[in-house]
C-alpha cells in the first residue's frame, strides 16, 4: 500500500470552478453575439474576434514576460473581458482602436493590479471609457442595424442611439412625446429585439435577458445587484417621469434603451469589482442605478451605465467594510 | 419544509451503505483503547499491565468535571499501557489488550429483551451516564452526564435529538434509527427525564423517509416526542443549525445551546443512554459506517471500541489498490488518517475510503471575490476575509471578525471555485486567537 494522503477537511469539493464560471458567462453572452452579427453583419464578428484575440494576447504576453507567472489565458476571464469590450463599442470601430482598448482593459485595468481577481475596476469598462474619451467621434458614430444580408441598405449609414436621439432632442427643447413619435425613432419593440443603433452587445434586451436567466440558473450571478440596480433606476426615473413626462423618459425606455441591461447583468455583476455581502451588493446596485439615471438625465453623455458602474466599483472596498453579513447569533448576544 | 436559514451547501449525498443492515464485526485479536476519548480532561488509568480484564470493566476514570470513564470493550490480558497514534495523528496513552474469549462483567444485561420501565431518578440517571462513560456520539464526544447538569440560572425547555446525519456517505445514525428505533426512543425518554423537560424533537433530513416514517410511528407510544422532517442541507447536524431549523431560536455567539433553552443529543447517544440506564452497559461499542466508492462492500458495523481501523476495512472487502485517503468521520469534517492501525474510538462515526483521484485537492488560483464562501457560511462569517487576516497574521482583527464562531464545517472551502484552502487558514487563525485569549487571561 502506498502512503495515505493527510490533509485538513473538507475532503470533497464542489463542482464550480473559476473556469466553469467564466465559460458560463461566455455561454450567456452567445445570444447577444448572434443578435449583434444579425443586425451588424460581419463587422460585428470582426470586432468580437479582434477584441478577444487582443485580450488573450495581452494577457498571455504580460503574464509570461512581465509577471512571469503560470499561463492564465485558459481560465476564461480574458475571454469574458474580450467579448464584453467588443459588446461596448460600435461595429465600425477601426481594428487598431479595438486593440488599444484591449491593451487598456487587460494591461492597465487588470494585469497591472496583479491579474485575475485583483482589479478594482471592471477591465472591459475601463477599456470602453478610455476609448470613449480618447476617440469620441468613432466611439459614438453608430452604424444603424439592418437585418443580415439585407442589401437594400448600405453599410455606410450611421446614426445616433435611442438615448442619443432623446438627449439631443431634449437639449434642443423638444418634448419626449415629440421625439418618440418622430420618424426614425426605434421604439420599444425594436429596443427589445435589438433593431436600434448602439454598441454591439447592448442593442437587444431579449438576448441579454436570455443570457441573464441562464446565469441565474447556473448560479453564476445572484439577484442582489440586478434587483438593486433595476429597482433604483426604475423608481428614480419613474419619479422624474411622473413629475414631468414631457421632459423625462419613462422607466421602460430607460431600461430597454442603451446599455442598462448589458451593464446590470454582465458588468455590474462582475464578482471581482463588486461588493461581497448580499447587503453590500444591494447597496452597490442601488448606487449604480441612481448614478446611471443621474448621468443620463443631467450629464453631458447620453449614456451613464459605464460611469455609474465604475464609480460604484471605487466604493466597493468601503461597502465591504460597512455592510457585513449578519453574524449568526449576533443580535441576541448584544442583549 | 424546515431548515436553517443562513448559508449551507448541498454536497453529493453518496449514502452508499444506506441499505446495509448493521452487522456485528467479530472481536479482533487485540484492541488499543485510548485513555482519553472525550472532550475535556484526560482520564486516569486504574488498571495495571498484566492484569486480566472482563468486557465492560473500568479501565480509566474521569478525572475532572468534564471528563469521562473508559471501559474495556473486550476480555483478555493487558499487554501494555503505552502511547499509540490515535485518530488525531498524535501519540496518546492507551491500554492495549490481548483478547481472550469474550467474558462480560456481571450485571450487564445482554439479553435482546427491551426494557421500557425507567426506574432511575433524575440524579441516578446522571450518575449512571457518568459511571458508564457515555459521551456524545455525533463526533464531538462531549460527556453526556455534564450536558444533563444545567448551569444555575438556566433552564432547559426542549431536548433536540440529532438524527440529521448531514455528512455525505455516513449512514450509521440512519441504520440505527431504523433498526434500534424503539430502544433509542426509550433513551430519548430517559434524557427527557434527566433534563426534566416535557418535549423532545427528533430532527431528521428528508433523504431518510423510512427512518422518519418508522420513528413517527413509534412516537405514538412515546408522549412528548415528535419527529421534525428537515430539508436536506449541510451542515444541519451542527448544533446551532439544528436548533435554528427546529425551534427558530438562535444560540448567541460564544454561548451554549442551553442559553436558548435547548439541549442537543445525537440519536446514537440516545441509544447508548438506553443501554447504560436500562441494561447497565458501558459505552464499549458503536455503529460505524465503512464506506467509499471503491470499497467492495460498503456497510454499517457494530464495532468494539479500540478495534484497529484496518479490521473494519478488511470486513468491507479490503483496502482497494488505488486508495489515496482514509477518513475518520465524514468527508466534510472528518480527519484524514495517517495509519490504519488507529483504533476506533467513541467519536468514530464512519470510515470513508477515497481513491487517489478523489484525494487530490484542486489547484489553487487567485480569489475572484465571488463571495460564495460568504453566502454559504452558516455562521454568517466572511471566510475570505478571515483567511486573509490569518494569512497576514492579523489575529486580533480576526478575533473581532468573530473567527471563533467558525465551527469548521468546511462549506467555504468546499464551495470556493478558486480552490483556496480557506478552512486551513481559518483553523490556523482560530488556534492563534485561542492562544491570544489564553495569554490575556494569565496577564
Amino acid at each position: 500500500m502506498s502512503l495515505l494522503t493527510v490533509s485538513g477537511s473538507p475532503h470533497i469539493h464542489g463542482h464550480q470552478s473559476v473556469k466553469s464560471i467564466m465559460y458560463g458567462v461566455v455561454v450567456a453572452m452567445i445570444p447577444a453575439i448572434f443578435v449583434s452579427v444579425y443586425f451588424f453583419g460581419l463587422d460585428a464578428a470582426r470586432v468580437i474576434f479582434i477584441s478577444i484575440a487582443a485580450c488573450l494576447f495581452f494577457e498571455w504576453i504580460i503574464q509570461k514576460y512581465l509577471l512571469k507567472g503560470p499561463l492564465t489565458i485558459n481560465d476564461g476571464s480574458a475571454l469574458v473581458t474580450g467579448v464584453l469590450l467588443a459588446f461596448n463599442v460600435p461595429s465600425n470601430l477601426p481594428a487598431w482602436m479595438i486593440i488599444v482598448g484591449a491593451l487598456v482593459s487587460i494591461g492597465i485595468a487588470k494585469m497591472s493590479f496583479g491579474g485575475l481577481g485583483k482589479n478594482p475596476f471592471n477591465p472591459a469598462l475601463i477599456g470602453r471609457v478610455f476609448l470613449l474619451i480618447s476617440f469620441p467621434v468613432q466611439m459614438t458614430s453608430w452604424p444603424l442595424p439592418k437585418a443580415l444580408f439585407d442589401s437594400s441598405v448600405t453599410d455606410a449609414i450611421t446614426g445616433p442611439t435611442t438615448l442619443g436621439i432623446l438627449k439631443e432632442g431634449l437639449n434642443a427643447g423638444k418634448s419626449v412625446q415629440e421625439l418618440i413619435t418622430s420618424p426614425g425613432f426605434p421604439g420599444y419593440l425594436n429596443d427589445l429585439v435589438g433593431a436600434q443603433g448602439g454598441s454591439l452587445g447592448e442593442i437587444s434586451a431579449i438576448a441579454l435577458l436570455l443570457g441573464a436567466v441562464y446565469m441565474f440558473f447556473r448560479k453564476i450571478i445572484t439577484w442582489h445587484i440586478p434587483v438593486g440596480y433595476i429597482g433604483s433606476a426604475v423608481i428614480f426615473s419613474g419619479i422624474l417621469w411622473m413629475v414631468d413626462p414631457s421632459k423625462y423618459i419613462d422607466p421602460a425606455m430607460h431600461l430597454m434603451a442603451g446599455g442598462m441591461i448589458l451593464g446590470v447583468f454582465f458588468m455590474a455583476t462582475d464578482m471581482v469589482s463588486t461588493p461581497m455581502s448580499p447587503k453590500g451588493q444591494i447597496v452597490f446596485g442601488i448606487g449604480a442605478g441612481l448614478l446611471t439615471i443621474i448621468i443620463r438625465v443631467w450629464g453631458a453623455y447620453p449614456e451613464g451605465v459605464s460611469f455609474a458602474i465604475l464609480i460604484m466599483n471605487a466604493f466597493t472596498p468601503l461597502i465591504n467594510k460597512g455592510f457585513k453579513p449578519r453574524r449568526f447569533g449576533e443580535v441576541l448576544s448584544k442583549k | 419544509m424546515k431548515t436553517f436559514k443562513h448559508g449551507g451547501v448541498h454536497p453529493e449525498e453518496n449514502k452508499l451503505s444506506a441499505g446495509a443492515a448493521i452487522e456485528i464485526l467479530p472481536v479482533p485479536e487485540h484492541v488499543s483503547i485510548p485513555v482519553s476519548q472525550s472532550l475535556g480532561a484526560p482520564s486516569k488509568v486504574v488498571v495495571e499491565k498484566g492484569a486480566s480484564v472482563k468486557t465492560g470493566q473500568l479501565l480509566a476514570k474521569g478525572s475532572a468535571f468534564i471528563s469521562s470513564n473508559v471501559h474495556s470493550s473486550v476480555s483478555g490480558k493487558i499487554t501494555r499501557i503505552d502511547e499509540v497514534t490515535d485518530t488525531s495523528g498524535y501519540r496518546r496513552p492507551a491500554v492495549i489488550i490481548e483478547v481472550i474469549g469474550d467474558e462480560w462483567e456481571e450485571g450487564i444485561d445482554r439479553s435482546p429483551e427491551i426494557v421500557s420501565d425507567i426506574r432511575l431518578s433524575r440524579e441516578e440517571i446522571i450518575q449512571k451516564l457518568n459511571e458508564m462513560g457515555i459521551v456524545g456520539l455525533g463526533g464531538a464526544t462531549f460527556p453526556s452526564h455534564v450536558k444533563l447538569m444545567i448551569p444555575e440560572g438556566k433552564k432547559a425547555e426542549y431536548l433536540l435529538i440529532n438524527g440529521v446525519e448531514c455528512e455525505p456517505y455516513l449512514t450509521s445514525d440512519h441504520r440505527l434509527m431504523l433498526e434500534r428505533g424503539r430502544e433509542m426512543m426509550i433513551g430519548v425518554t430517559i434524557l427527557m427525564k434527566g433534563l426534566n423537560v416535557g418535549k423532545a424533537w427528533i430532527g431528521i433530513e428528508r433523504n431518510k423517509p423510512d427512518a422518519i416514517a418508522h420513528l413517527e410511528n413509534l412516537c405514538k407510544e412515546f408522549p412528548g416526542i415528535q419527529v421534525v422532517p428537515l430539508k436536506v442541507k449541510y451542515p444541519q447536524g451542527g448544533e446551532k443549525q439544528l436548533i435554528k431549523a427546529v425551534t427558530g431560536r438562535e444560540v448567541p455567539s460564544g454561548k451554549l445551546p442551553v442559553e436558548v433553552g435547548c439541549v442537543v443529543n445525537n440519536v446514537g447517544t440516545a441509544l447508548a443512554v438506553y443501554e447504560a440506564v436500562q441494561k447497565n452497559k458501558p459505552l464499549i461499542e458503536r455503529v460505524v459506517t465503512v464506506t467509499g466508492k471503491s470499497l467492495k462492500k460498503p456497510n454499517n458495523l457494530l464495532v468494539r471500541i479500540g478495534t484497529p481501523v484496518n479490521k473494519l476495512i478488511e470486513f468491507a472487502g479490503g483496502l482497494p489498490e488505488d486508495t489515496g485517503k482514509v477518513i475518520n468521520g465524514g468527508p466534510m469534517m472528518g480527519k484524514a488518517l495517517s495509519s490504519l492501525e488507529v483504533p476506533v474510538t467513541k467519536g468514530t462515526s464512519g470510515i470513508v475510503v477515497m481513491t487517489q483521484k478523489e484525494s487530490r485537492r484542486t489547484s489553487v488560483i487567485n480569489c475572484i471575490r465571488c463571495a460564495r464562501c460568504i453566502s454559504v457560511c452558516p455562521m454568517g462569517l466572511e471566510p475570505v476575509l478571515l483567511a486573509q487576516l490569518s494569512e497576514n497574521q492579523l489575529f486580533e482583527e480576526a478575533e473581532k471578525e468573530k473567527i471563533l464562531d467558525c465551527m469548521e464545517c468546511g462549506s467555504c472551502h468546499y464551495t470556493c471555485p478558486a480552490g483556496r484552502p480557506l478552512l486551513d487558514y481559518l483553523r490556523l487563525g482560530k488556534n492563534k486567537v485561542g492562544v491570544i485569549i489564553r495569554n490575556r487571561g494569565t496577564k
